[in-house]
């Protein structure tokens, strides 16, 4: 019994960070949002040699047969190095959907080659947490009609669709009847975009309970979503106080005014608890069920709303420098806002929450 | 990360489900004013019964009085969750119990420990923390109070202020410079001392709850033996902040919180507004579920400070922010609930139509002082600086 990181935790993430800081780097990031055509291929490809992509597949599958929580820690240092991967859908929630509503013959399919990092799979499932402009996808006799908005990783080889009743279908991007566009947000570290089915085909993930399959990824992309933020925010704070350090006004270094020190030490008293909070979340889904939905919602919502603080509060002590383009610090801030509104709002995370205990 | 509630502690779990049940009637509940009085009959025969248990004192060796179980943060987490749930007191939590022991059991003598710790943890004896003095607050080093070794007496003259439960109080520990000659944080001494002593008077300070929660407590030749002393001479301000780090964890406790979290889902359903529940009020439930976010978040950091603690691994920033989140935190949960009971939640003791006993306002204006006390959330806000963060020092500061 422990609550903390095992030293094999603690080295996976320490690897990544390493292996982040070499292949993608701040300028490496800022290429990636500047061309829609860069697709940051050889960024995946270098977190698939060491095995990212298969991390929760298990070992039948080729995978590593890891839990949830080593997946946060990943999804912690991409945030924490804005790096432009397709983690959240390929390597976590499609797994997740092949593994809960796949056939063995899916499986056999599709999780070699999102293991091997070769075909990534993109997610169209945010009908389910807020649907906008009447969008929706209705599925009949293996096809599909409608519009997605929303969708996760609009650049994948693949996507997996959620219908209005709920049902999980996979279909290839170059599946007839299918359109994709790309939807051009404040974060440019990642691609969303919105897919529109003309009678488009596609092979539906028809193994157990669709509602609770659905409900599942929506809960590890909630939890996803908020080590995304932990990360992103931790590194904020971290180069805030830097800044802070080095930076000198009035003859001293702005670290030691006093408003300065606050406006840090608030950030950190808010993130640190944030960092047991997810562990937990992300523990719960694979080790504590009866918790795993409430905590899922809370750390979206509540990294939401940490994510949000520090972002203002390290823009504001980096002074005019933090509104600067060349000091990139925006990518942060912007990761951090677009993760806010995924997968639910953190008022909708929190109706869910409310919900799940019978408050509402 | 092994969280595995196994069936040891679903055992554990259920036992304990079955002692809150089979003694409920003489439990003292959370909502009852009862609570705050350590001389409080029905709560003293409660942490009676829970010391025998070991839902109290669990971990304190038997000799000193406790129940002797090696530490164990998943039992930890299981007895504040179901005394919790079930609204009910988990025993008493004052400076004695939540300050004084863990500090005997890391300086005290072996004597100290013996005839301090057993009837303090039953609640027989009632302790005070004279730290504060009117021009030693935040600065708390600057303290005068001063005892002068005189034979084997020490000789005490001075005054402490704010000193919660001096007037019920058996015993007070408390900081007095006895090395004038040192450096500000190397002259100070920890004390114990009765407060029957000749020389020593109490008086109690209102406060904004309208109780007398705290006083001045003044020493004229107060005079004590020389064995009185926690650790060395001038060892006073290690000892006093090891035992600001229990304080600190107990006023932020989440798990305190938790009790009142659910106490307030209560107020939510039963109460009515236009006749309607509180709880079904969007923007009431949205304030309760930040709440709730926040609290979870505390709770979880809880687990992360308790675990590295028992394996000696570093959680220094993690246990620094529990006082300023957690008091921050409550007060605001106390907030929500007068806001959510409108007029009804600005009644206070003696009106009609009050709601438990007042409580709720109590709560609210209490926890304003434990915002205060214990060292404010400024202070907590330069030790998180530069000690978590490592920012530099305030210049020219002495
Ligand atoms: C309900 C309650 C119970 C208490 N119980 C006890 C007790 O049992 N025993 C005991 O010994 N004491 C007790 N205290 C006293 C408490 O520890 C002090 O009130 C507290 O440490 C603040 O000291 P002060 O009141 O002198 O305020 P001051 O130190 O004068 O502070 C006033 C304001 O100045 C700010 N400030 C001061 N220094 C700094 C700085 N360096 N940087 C930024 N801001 C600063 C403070 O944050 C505060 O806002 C209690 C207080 C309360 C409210």
């Amino acid at each position: 019994m422990d609550f903390g990181l095992s030293s094999d935790q603690v080295l996976l993430h320490d690897t990544l960070v390493r292996l982040l800081e070499d292949v993608a780097p701040l300028e490496r990031v800022r290429a990636y949002a500047e061309n829609d055509d860069d697709g940051g291929a050889e960024i995946w490809q270098a977190l698939s040699e060491i095995g990212v992509p298969g991390l929760l597949v298990d070992e039948r599958h080729g995978g590593a047969g890891l839990g949830v929580l080593d997946a946060a820690l990943v999804a912690q240092a991409l945030g924490a190095h804005v790096t432009p991967a397709p983690f959240v859908a390929s390597a976590v929630l499609a797994p997740l959907a092949l593994r809960l509503a796949g056939s063995a013959e899916q499986q056999a399919a599709w999780l070699p080659r999102l293991v091997s990092g070769a075909t990534t799979v993109g997610m169209a499932l945010a009908e389910h947490t807020g649907a906008r402009e009447d969008t929706g996808v209705t599925a009949r006799d293996g096809r599909l009609v409608g519009r997605a908005l929303f969708v996760q990783d609009i650049d994948a080889d693949a996507f997996v669709v959620a219908a209005r009743d709920r049902t999980l279908h996979l279909v290839p991007a170059d599946a007839a009847g299918l359109t994709r566009a790309s939807l051009v947000t404040i974060d440019r570290t990642r691609r969303w975009g919105e897919l529109v089915f003309e009678n488009t085909p596609a092979e539906p993930l028809a193994q157990g309970d669709a509602a609770s399959t659905l409900a599942a990824l929506v809960d590890h992309g909630r939890v996803m979503t908020a080590a995304d933020t932990l990360g992103a925010a931790q590194h904020m704070l971290e180069a805030a106080v830097a800044y802070a350090g080095q930076r000198e006004q009035f003859g001293r270094v702005i670290a030691s005014f006093q408003a300065v020190k606050h406006l840090c030490a608030e950030m950190a008293a808010a993130l640190e608890p944030c960092h047991a909070l997810v562990w937990y979340a992300a523990h719960a889904l694979d080790a504590v069920p009866g918790e795993a939905h409430l905590y899922a919602c809370h750390a979206k919502a509540h990294l939401a709303e940490v994510g949000t603080q520090v972002a203002k509060t390290a823009t504001e002590v980096h002074g005019g420098m933090g509104f600067t383009d060349l000091l990139g610090l925006h990518y942060w801030f912007k990761r951090i806002g677009l993760n806010r509104q995924t997968f639910g709002s953190p008022e909708r995370a929190r109706e869910d929450a409310a919900r799940a205990q019978g408050f509402a | 990360m092994d969280l595995s509630f196994g069936p040891r502690y679903e055992a554990f779990r259920h036992e304990l489900r079955e002692f809150i049940a089979a003694h409920l009637e003489q439990a003292p509940r959370v909502t009852e004013s009862r609570v705050l009085n350590p001389r409080d009959p029905q709560l003293l025969a409660w942490q009676r019964l829970l010391v025998e248990h070991g839902y109290a004192g669990r971990t304190i060796p038997r000799e000193y009085g406790g129940y002797g179980a090696a530490p164990d943060m998943l039992e930890a987490r299981i007895i504040a969750e179901e005394f919790a749930t079930a609204g009910v007191s988990p025993g008493i939590s004052g400076q004695g119990i939540m300050m004084l022991i863990p500090t005997l059991l890391e300086f005290g003598t072996e004597e100290q420990r013996r005839r301090f710790i057993a009837p303090t943890l039953r609640g027989e004896l009632v302790w005070c923390q004279g730290y504060s003095e009117p021009n030693a607050g935040s600065d708390l080093a600057s303290l005068k109070t001063r005892a002068v070794l005189d034979g084997d007496e020490w000789v005490i003259n001075g005054q402490k202020i704010w000193t919660s439960t001096a007037h019920l109080a058996d015993w007070m520990f408390c900081l007095v410079r006895t090395e004038p000659a040192a450096p500000k944080h190397k002259g100070i001494s920890f004390l114990l001392l009765p407060m029957t002593s000749p020389g020593l008077e109490v008086r109690p300070l209102k406060t904004m709850t309208g109780d007398a929660s705290f006083n001045e407590v003044f020493f004229t030749d107060v005079r004590i033996p020389a064995d009185s002393m926690v650790a060395g001479r001038g060892d006073g301000w290690r000892v006093a902040n090891s035992l600001l780090g229990h304080e600190r964890g107990m006023l932020g406790n989440p798990n305190v919180t938790l009790a009142r979290f659910n106490a307030l889902v209560e107020l939510l359903k039963r109460e009515t507004v236009d006749g309607r529940p509180l709880l079904e009020q969007a923007a009431l439930r949205e304030r309760l579920l930040r709440i709730q976010g926040r609290m979870l978040a505390l709770r979880a950091n809880d687990l992360r400070v308790l675990s590295a603690r028992l394996n000696g691994s570093n959680a220094a920033l993690a246990a620094m922010i529990v006082k300023l989140e957690g008091t921050e935190l409550r007060h605001e949960l106390e907030r929500l609930a007068i806001d959510a009971l409108g007029e009804l939640g600005v009644l206070y003791r003696g009106s009609p139509h009050l709601r438990e006993d007042g409580l709720w306002q109590q709560h609210y204006m209490y926890f304003l002082g434990l915002i205060i006390g214990g060292g404010t959330s400024q202070i907590q806000k330069n030790i998180i600086a530069e000690r978590g963060l490592g920012m530099p020092r305030e210049p020219g500061l002495k």
